[in-house]
């Protein structure tokens, strides 16, 4: 699977979507080189507003261009994004329910070197707390350039939460992306790994690893946090003999929520793979941060192994 | 319906405008303390203390239509101290915005008078207020944007004194000075009490024109409660050009009501019934006599 920078995607499809509508406007809390925002700056300086390292007023002011008819996206890493500038998501523009579009890159704990600081494992939690606000968290680059095609497309708040790190394939180039629809990107009949982000890949690689002892696994990419298709996601699990959702984020308030709470009464087995209310850390590389919290595809198969023994026991 | 800003004096010489702005001031003024009524707790005294303000932007300074809430080349005004909403709402259904009964409903369940201001409740409400220190940075993404699209529109916005222990207003200033935001003029409604107590013991902001001017503002200092100052001063605004103005008006909390004046009891407090019965009497009673 080819790897792509989601971040570079999004930073070029930004540019592409300020071509087509002159009211599309973006800010920059100074991290313009890594959220790929300088892009847009290049393409745009007029509609481009380097806000300093002042995420609340950067926030509040993109509500201001809202409000003058500007759909705005404002950029910086993503525990400052959502976390830094809650208030002011909260109170300036998920109660009146602008069009204003919050990018929060660097998430999870993908700056790996920087450390907790930097490291988000809260954000998609206090982002689908809010009333009027959408949660976006693309799998892959292609799926990130679709999304912010999408989120421009669409009317009212949205998160928008994007990896540091090169992520491998897991959708096709041109394939659609409708806001609440989870995805299924790999066919099975025995188990269901629910999945979000970068955990999507580990997924399918533990997919791959139960496929050798003959377990097969339905993999869903649910890539739209909310809203999201109850009904759907219900459909997509209730023939499986268990259920076990993965995501680069807190236990609490993520996915495992979203699909325990979806699936409650169900009777199906679950288990969750989160970071367990824990804070990030420095490490040399993210594949170390996976090991240490348990994102990988090992311990996805295990948890796979685990709820079907629950099933026929 | 006539509104009162039918009823008014037209707006014509400087002397006609002031009569304007002052008698507008006084409905205003009496409005808030009917919609608060007695012993009903509220925002009095910052309401009382910019509704001279208030009444030079709505009933002589800005361009808007009543009739046309989202005319897009509007004046704008934001309330970033959304405590004070009370005069707002009075302004707006004096203009005509709303129907003058709806302040009547102030605070009931399904009004459109919410607590603080709400662009989703109330016609002519233009920002989301209340939660301190947000609506300059509004105002300042707004003038950015009206900019981009060629407007002449002005961006008004009332911030407090206490307001400004916020960081993010100053946050804020820098970005407008940077921007060069000259179609905006921030007004701070210079009262000197905070919820607790005045502002120089409790938690001082002071001094503000240094502040303002060291933040790259234009900086114009009046006297809050004289509508010839506040027209004057609103008036040089539009003439200062390359960097976002500042006024700052002197006022006194509570304004109009001497029991209330310079009391931080009612930044939110309530008139007892006799308390009310007087604020009718100095407020109502001149009023009634011109409309007679």
């Amino acid at each position: 699977m080819a790897l792509r920078n989601c971040r570079e995607i999004y930073g070029r499809t930004l540019v592409e979507l300020g071509q087509q509508n002159r009211d599309i406007v973006v800010l920059e809390g100074d991290l313009g080189k890594s959220t790929m925002s300088c892009y847009f700056e290049e393409a745009f300086p007029d509609r481009y507003f380097e806000m300093g390292i002042a995420e609340a007023n950067m926030t509040a002011f993109a509500a201001g261009l809202s409000l003058a008819g500007k759909i705005p996206f404002t950029n910086s890493f993503a525990t400052f994004a959502a976390g830094r500038a809650f208030d002011q998501i909260r109170q300036s523009i998920c109660l009146p329910n602008l069009n204003v579009k919050i990018v929060g890159s660097s998430a999870g704990l993908s700056d790996y070197g920087d450390g907790s600081t930097h490291q988000s494992v809260e954000d998609i939690a206090i982002m689908r707390a809010l009333p009027n606000m959408t949660v976006l968290v693309p799998a892959d680059g292609n799926e990130t350039r679709a999304m912010t095609r999408a989120m421009a497309a669409y009317r009212g708040p949205v998160y928008l939460r994007i990896s540091r790190a090169d992520l491998p394939d897991v959708t096709a180039v041109n394939q659609e992306f409708v806001i609440g629809r989870p995805s299924i990107v790999r066919g099975g009949k025995d188990a269901a790994i629910f999945a979000v982000g970068a955990m999507v890949a580990k997924a399918i690689e533990a997919a791959d690893l139960l496929s050798e002892k003959g377990i097969s696994i339905r993999v869903v990419n649910v890539s739209s946090l909310k809203p999201v298709d109850e009904a759907a996601l219900k459909a997509m699990a209730e023939d499986m003999k268990g259920i076990v959702t993965a995501e680069e984020h807190s236990i609490i308030g993520g996915l495992a929520s979203l699909v325990t709470y979806v699936l409650r009464g169900t009777g199906l087995p679950i288990e969750c793979i989160a970071i367990q209310d824990r804070f990030g850390q420095s490490a040399e590389n993210l594949d170390r941060l996976y090991e240490e919290y348990g994102l990988t595809a090992e311990r996805i198969a295990a948890a796979v192994v685990s709820v079907i023994a629950k099933n026929t026991a | 319906m006539e509104t009162t800003a039918q009823c008014l004096p037209e707006r014509g010489s400087a002397s006609d405008a002031r009569v304007r702005v002052e008698q507008a001031a006084r409905i205003l003024r009496l409005r808030v303390v009917e919609m608060l009524g007695p012993n009903t707790k509220g925002h009095l005294g910052g309401s009382l203390s910019i509704a001279d303000v208030v009444a030079a932007l709505y009933f002589v300074k800005m361009r808007h239509d009543p009739s046309a809430p989202q005319w897009p080349d509007r004046d704008r005004f934001i309330l970033s101290k959304g405590h004070s909403v009370l005069v707002q709402y009075a302004a707006l259904a004096e203009c005509g915005y709303f129907p003058r009964e709806e302040l009547g409903k102030l605070k009931t369940l399904g009004s459109v008078l919410q607590g603080h201001p709400d662009i989703k409740s109330t016609p002519g409400i233009e920002a989301n207020t209340g939660s301190l220190g947000q609506g300059l940075s509004q105002a300042c993404g707004m003038a950015a944007g009206l900019r981009l699209d060629g407007r002449k529109s002005r961006v008004y916005c009332v911030v407090g004194d206490g307001e400004l222990c916020e960081g993010q207003i100053w946050e804020a200033a820098m970005s407008a000075s940077h921007y060069r935001l000259d179609n905006l003029v921030a007004i701070v409604d210079r009262n000197g009490l905070q919820a607790t107590g005045p502002i120089e013991s409790r938690f001082n902001t002071n001094p503000l024109a240094q502040k303002w001017a060291a933040f790259g503002w234009h900086v114009l200092e009046l006297d809050g409660h004289d509508a010839t100052a506040i027209l004057e001063a609103l008036d040089q605004a539009d003439r200062l050009p390359g960097k976002p103005k500042v006024l700052i008006a002197n006022t006194v909390k509570g304004r109009g009501l001497p029991f209330a004046e310079n009391n931080a009891a009612f930044h939110n407090g309530h008139m007892t019934s006799e308390q009310y019965e007087l604020a009718l009497k100095l407020l109502g009673s001149e009023f009634s006599a011109d409309r007679s």
